[in-house]
């Protein structure tokens, strides 16, 4: 057993770590809110690693991939958080992009791999439907042949920034007939074809990031389908394996410790900063010790996948877990902040400069931050769902 | 051992409940938030044709003699429909501080326009290095012939945009943090040397920051003994929490409901998601929480009165109770809520968000367990 890192990996780290200070478009980069972000900016730094042959470090080398180790991916990630760049957007990179290489043919591949790559077409994710949550493979939206066609109606909902997406990756039930998992096809869609509508949802911390998709007589072409009809239901899973294993954000969390402890020494309590309160430093022990934790139980997640084992129903830890301790951060971060944490910062054309924020900077968009990420533990498969996974998988209960 | 509510106690429930059913649904509510001005005055008169406003004040100052129940009950029907008016503010607070500790002339100038609906008040009492310790002043107050002279920062003084009045907290003496040399003053908010800068609240309010450059007051602006007033400041803060708490318990059962008719109707997997045996567990946990919140809401309310240490030990266990409980009440409806409960177009986001900030509101759990403890 060893958890060190090689001379390799250090040179590695030393190698990536410059090339993000020289590279990071700093500039774009310090928006609070993704949906307060314009489409370039969000892809800028996406852009620069394209260029760079870094953009998908996971991807088989054949369509761009960097070939790093797991461990060097691990470090990637980590160095990427450490310099807060922006996340880089997964529907194309790390959902579709997976499916495509994975069960494609090779004129999908062509067609479609080099856009995700380079950035320039942007992908959002059409699997949630208003009666299709949690229970997925209920979904109703209908895809019927017509010719060299299918035809698609149906609704689409919490579909992440779909309002800058040009392509939108979407399950709908080709055989009504079949057992509920059987009748899905999985189907790749222009978001300029006729029919489609996107409406936005406004979400309790008032940004606007998710979105219902409206499908009216969409149609879209038989070759736009992947793999088999009514196989759909397989690659859509292979594409929530994927989902889950990115999930744990372990970097990012460690990233935002390091905040809070920041912020904890700024805070006062009768003049004496608050991270001298054993109470609330206590807490943000805990916390850290949940994900060090956490951050080994990836690691060994990451040593057996580069044995050729899994991402396998363990990665649901990661999910629980990881969201658990992201959702706890926010929630110390927003204690921490007292009461300026009171004051709502606008999103969209209201915000940054048009806005008054009174307060540190560092408390601005606390309560919001931590509304927002309520979501982690209901997207991605909520996280009741993924204690069945367990329980059933893993248990065998 | 009796608690069960007076007949007239239960007509006002009745009639702030119809009302508000009636006049101040959800619809309303975001309409008002989301206006220029973020309250409505219309219905602020409209409490005051009710009588609400005047509910605490004892008959001889024009009010209706009611007790601290009666500011539960109306704070946790409030609470039930996210009233965003400020009660709490006009009528229990600066309504407090006058009624216990205004000189009668004091009384006699502010406490009829509260009861009409005519005056509306904040107070300012937070700055940005005290946190929840009300003694924590910056602001000073130097005498200046009969009167004093205001200089300092308020901050997220919550209602104050549409405020007339202020009571502001600040040191005639004694260090940053003693409990000696803290007075109370009635500011007018017009006054020459008061600003503010305005701002939404994420629970849907409006606050300020507020400085005071060279605020001239009078002598008759002193509520209580000068330099001695934090005694009564943390009596009336202690009634301020008694009536979050029943804000609080009115929203978490609001919660509850819908998030139990939710789970009966929401169908995933071919059956309602409420015959999951983990979530039925998880729904009478908070089920069990907001019951533990309303004996406390009832205990601190009946115990207002006690002498200092009973009541600080009540209003702090009260606020323990309700901040962790509301914490895991909106957490759960939402979380149970899926999807759904993330938006800002379903009610359940925003009493989440309002739960959140009254855990915040007048000192959070660890600060509520800190006083608590050295009370015990």
């Amino acid at each position: 057993m060893d958890m060190s890192f090689s001379p390799d990996d250090l040179a590695f780290r030393e190698e990536v770590r410059t090339f993000i200070e020289e590279n990071y478009p700093r500039d774009i980069a310090n928006t609070r809110s993704r949906g307060d972000m314009t489409r370039e900016n969000m892809l800028a730094w996406h852009k620069v690693l394209a260029k760079k042959g870094w953009v998908a470090p996971h991807w088989p080398a054949e369509h761009g991939g960097s070939g790093w180790t797991i461990t060097q991916r691990y470090i990637w990630n980590e160095e990427c958080a450490r310099a807060e760049t922006t996340p880089l957007l997964p529907f194309g990179l790390s959902m579709v992009g997976p499916v495509i290489y994975t069960y494609g043919n090779e004129e999908q591949k062509k067609r479609f791999l080099p856009g995700i790559y380079n950035g320039e077409h942007w992908w959002c994710q059409g699997y949630s439907e208003p009666g299709a949550g949690s229970d997925l493979a209920s979904l109703k939206t209908k895809a019927v042949r017509d010719g060299d066609h299918y035809v698609i109606n149906g609704q689409k909902t919490w579909t992440t920034l779909a309002q800058f997406a040009d392509w939108i990756f979407c399950l709908a039930r080709t055989d009504p007939d079949a057992k509920i998992q059987q009748g899905i096809s999985f189907f790749l869609i222009d978001m300029k074809t006729p029919g489609i509508e996107v409406r936005p949802i406004i979400t309790m911390d008032g940004a606007h990031e998710v979105n219902e998709v409206y499908l009216d007589d969409v149609r879209v072409p038989a070759e736009n389908m992947i793999g088999e009809e009514n196989k759909g239901w397989t690659y859509a899973k292979f594409l929530l394996g994927n989902e889950r294993s990115g999930i744990a954000g372990v970097a990012r969390s460690k990233k935002a410790i390091e905040r809070l402890r920041k912020i904890s020494e700024a805070e006062l309590v009768d003049g004496k900063p608050l991270i001298e309160d054993g109470e609330f430093s206590r807490k943000i022990s805990e916390v850290e010790i949940d994900l060090t934790a956490l951050e080994v139980t990836e690691l060994r997640t990451l040593a057996a996948e580069s044995r050729g084992q899994g991402p396998g129903p363990e990665s649901s830890i990661l999910k629980i877990k990881g969201t658990e301790i992201q959702q706890r951060i926010t929630e110390l971060t927003l204690e921490a902040v007292g009461s300026y944490g009171f004051v709502y910062a606008p999103h969209g054309k209201d915000a940054g400069d048009n806005a008054f924020t009174p307060g540190p900077e560092y408390g601005i968009g606390a309560a919001q931050n931590y509304f927002n990420m309520r979501k982690t533990a209901i997207y991605g498969g909520s996280n009741e769902i993924q204690h069945n996974i367990i329980a059933k998988m893993v248990l065998g209960l | 051992m009796d608690f069960s509510f007076t007949e007239e106690q239960t007509l006002l429930r009745n009639s702030v409940q119809s009302f508000l059913q009636d006049k101040y649904d959800f619809d309303t509510r975001r309409k008002i938030s989301a206006s220029a001005d973020g309250w409505s005055r219309e219905m602020w008169q409209q409490f005051a044709e009710l009588g609400l406003l005047a509910a605490p004040f004892s008959e001889e100052q024009g009010g209706l003699g009611g007790t601290a129940i009666e500011t539960m009950i109306v704070m946790e029907e409030f609470g039930r429909s996210l009233v965003i008016e400020p009660f709490l503010e006009t009528v229990v607070i600066a309504g407090g501080f006058l009624r216990q500790a205004g000189t009668p002339a004091q009384q006699e100038a502010h406490i009829p326009g509260i009861i009409g609906g005519e005056t509306v008040w904040a107070f300012a009492y937070a700055e940005p290095q005290g946190r929840y310790n009300l003694a924590d002043l910056t602001t000073t107050a130097k005498a200046d012939g009969d009167g004093f002279v205001i200089n300092g920062y308020k901050c997220v003084v919550l209602a104050a945009p549409w405020a007339d009045k202020l009571i502001v907290s600040a040191r005639t003496g004694g260090g940053q943090r003693d409990a000696d040399g803290v007075s109370l003053f009635i500011v007018d908010k017009n006054a020459a040397g008061v600003s503010t800068r305005d701002y939404p609240t994420v629970d849907g309010r409006r606050a300020s920051e507020v400085t005071l450059e060279n605020v001239k007051v009078g002598a008759d602006a002193v509520i209580g003994e000068v330099g001695k007033a934090l005694p009564l400041i943390e009596m009336v803060t202690d009634q301020a929490i008694a009536a979050l708490s029943a804000e609080a318990i009115g929203g978490m059962k609001e919660l509850n409901e819908a998030t139990v008719e939710y789970c009966k109707t929401r169908k995933q997997f071919g059956v309602p998601i409420g015959s999951f045996q983990v979530l039925q567990h998880r729904m009478v946990d908070m089920f069990m929480a907001y019951e533990q919140s309303v004996s406390m809401t009832y205990m601190v309310a009946l115990k207002i009165e006690e002498d200092e240490a009973e009541r600080r030990k009540a209003a702090s266990g009260a606020k323990v109770q309700i901040g962790k409980a509301g914490r895991y009440v909106g957490q759960q409806a939402v979380q149970l809520h899926g999807g759904m409960g993330m938006t800002d177009e379903l009610n359940v986001g925003h009493y989440f968000k309002r739960l959140t900030m009254i855990d915040t509101q007048f000192g959070n759990v660890d600060h509520h367990l800190a006083r608590y403890s050295s009370a015990a």
